[in-house]
């Protein structure tokens, strides 16, 4: 017989306050399947009247074990369930993946790949941002914007689908490259997306900027400062709606963003229509950098010439015997990394996405963590949650965009 | 002129190794400094307060098993926005049931990021305000990511075992 214990309200008693305790507040339960919760959160609400005085985030329903997982496959293996972190961002979890392997085993990465990288991150983060503006306005009565965003996000989702057969799990990116070049289609789709996103990007914001029902529930909701941010270790679109021009892109260049020109867009009120401004904003610098990145793109091979970490091309396993042992080697055994620790980290489109791997010689991972923005967004959900309206939480969520598979993993 | 970054991170490294009796190490360009646990405190406080180390990004565990001294490894990353650098922060601990003064004084986002730990290698962090498993399941047995937890999987059934491992499968009954 096994016996479910649910948590009792005298374990949280620290947490609310005391007249919680005596009934002259209530508790609420929001979630775990409540449709604006974005997935699976569940938040517990202490509520006095119609006002949120306490708000006890419930994390942890979408756990999976990855980082366990990991530690019993190959380098290689291990990354394919990097893409089941973040749904939103595979080519980011990719990315921040075979960073931190390149960097534990010190291998090249030819200027194409990374320019390919670059293209598909921000792409990426694009895609991100629709399903963002789509579902946290839908959250907030906007109906229409979520079916005009879902539709561009189409076209993205198209381009990933063309480079690699999926269009969510890509596992596109491999340590000391690309999983293979781009096609042919590839140059034309991009520009067509740099073709039609801005005229879109104008169109949303025409619905939702000034529009007088979004900036009631939206101004002033959800305030956070930059010093609590930095206090918090909040990073991404949150910290730079607060006034905190921090980018990793910027201060932390990986895969050449520092041949790119940029800006890094901020705004001061840190709010929840603060971060729609930035969001917004965001795409439209990164059409800027893949208009660049595309433009310039290199000639050249996809993936490292090291085969003792990256298998020789499919053409050469019929005429060498070295390749077809370096094959064998990679499929089965994988590759040895040291016995040392990184850190890699990259800004993904909620904020810094970091890995910190260690190799203990072998070929396997020793241990692998992923240090999400998810889950240092949800933290704060207390402070931002605060003397607000209970109504006005559902827009405090979609303000911060969360992932609930990047938060628990 | 004002130091170069560099240089801070250089000074920084000397201050809390002879303060606090840290060792080095470093790999690609990354620095680690190894600590006692019982100066883990004041030496995150000084970094904070006289170099600008003003960011928790991370606080994780590693686990060593069956290596016991040390057994565990708890990992700080911490950043310094004004001066761009990133700095590690090892601290052993011995056995299997350890105990660790909590970051939250420092960083109060060490929080959630200690639940964590405890949640999933059973550190216990001395002081924590919250100290209550943030992943699994509030009545869960054992801590996953120690390296003595079993990876779990589903037991196969064929029709001549089928019953035998149905009654031993975690799932109501009626």
């Amino acid at each position: 017989m096994v016996t479910l214990r649910e948590v009792s309200v005298d374990e949280l008693r620290h947490l609310v306050s005391e007249r919680a305790l005596t009934g002259e507040t209530m508790l609420l339960n929001m979630g775990p399947q409540h449709p604006s919760t974005h997935g699976v959160l569940r938040l517990l609400l202490e509520l006095d009247g119609e006002i949120v005085v306490n708000c006890i985030p419930d994390v942890g329903f979408l756990h999976t074990g990855v980082e366990k997982n990991m530690e019993a496959k190959t380098y290689q293996k291990a990354e394919v369930m990097t893409d089941r972190l973040d749904y939103l961002n595979p080519i980011g979890n990719n990315l921040v993946y075979c960073l931190a392997v390149e960097k534990l085993v010190g291998l090249d990465v030819p200027p194409r790949a990374q320019a390919i990288r670059v293209i598909l991150a921000e792409l990426t983060r694009i895609a991100s941002h629709l399903l963002w503006l789509g579902t946290s306005s839908l959250d907030l009565a906007a109906m229409s914007t979520f079916l005009y965003t879902m539709r561009e996000r189409e076209m993205i989702l198209d381009i990933f689908e063309m480079c690699s057969g999926q269009r969510m799990m890509t596992t596109y990116v491999r340590p000391g490259g690309l999983w293979r070049d781009v096609p042919v289609e590839f140059e034309a789709a991009v520009r067509r997306v740099l073709e039609v996103m801005p005229r879109r990007i104008d169109e949303y914001e025409r619905l939702l900027t000034t529009n007088e029902l979004f900036l009631d529930r939206t101004r002033g909701i959800g305030v956070i400062t930059a010093e609590e941010c930095v206090q918090w270790g909040i990073s991404g679109p949150v910290a730079r709606a607060a006034g905190l021009k921090y980018d990793l892109r910027k201060v932390r260049p990986y895969s050449g963003y520092e041949q790119y020109e940029f800006d890094v867009p901020t705004q001061s009120d840190g709010d929840v229509y603060s971060r729609y401004r930035v969001r917004v904003e965001e795409m439209r610098q990164s059409l800027r950098i893949i208009r660049q990145a595309l433009d310039k793109l290199p000639y050249g091979p996809v993936r490292s010439n090291n085969r003792k970490f990256v298998p020789p091309p499919r053409s050469e396993l019929g005429v060498s015997m070295e390749a077809v042992i370096h094959h064998f080697k990679l499929w089965t055994e994988g590759f040895m990394a040291p016995k040392e620790s990184v850190y890699a980290a990259i800004e993904s489109p909620r904020g810094e996405l970091g890995v910190f791997l260690e190799g203990d010689g072998g070929p396997k991972p020793y241990r692998v963590h992923y240090v999400t923005p998810s889950f240092a967004n949800l933290q704060i959900m207390p402070l931002l949650t605060r003397n607000h309206f209970i109504a006005d939480v559902v827009g405090i969520i979609g303000s911060i965009d969360i992932v609930l598979g990047d938060c628990d993993r | 002129m004002a130091k170069a970054n560099t240089e801070i991170l250089e000074e920084a490294v000397r201050v809390i190794k002879e303060r606090f009796g840290a060792s080095e190490h470093r790999f690609r360009d990354e620095v680690t400094l190894i600590i006692p646990p019982e100066n883990i405190l004041e030496a995150a406080q000084t970094l904070k307060e006289t170099f600008g180390f003003n960011v928790l990004i991370d606080e994780t565990a590693v686990d060593y098993w069956p290596q016991q001294t040390p057994r565990f490894h708890v990992v700080y990353h911490l950043y310094s926005m004004p001066h761009n650098l990133i700095l590690r922060l090892r601290v052993p601990l011995n056995g299997n049931a350890p105990h660790l003064e909590t970051m939250e004084k420092v960083f109060p986002n060490a929080n959630w990021k200690e639940r964590e730990i405890w949640d999933m290698f059973g550190i216990v962090f001395d002081g924590h305000s919250d100290l209550r498993r943030i992943l699994m399941p509030a009545d869960w047995q054992g801590h996953p990511l120690r390296k003595d937890y079993p990876l779990g999987y589903e037991e196969v059934q064929f029709s001549f075992n089928a019953e035998e491992i149905d009654r031993r499968k975690p799932y109501a009954k009626s």
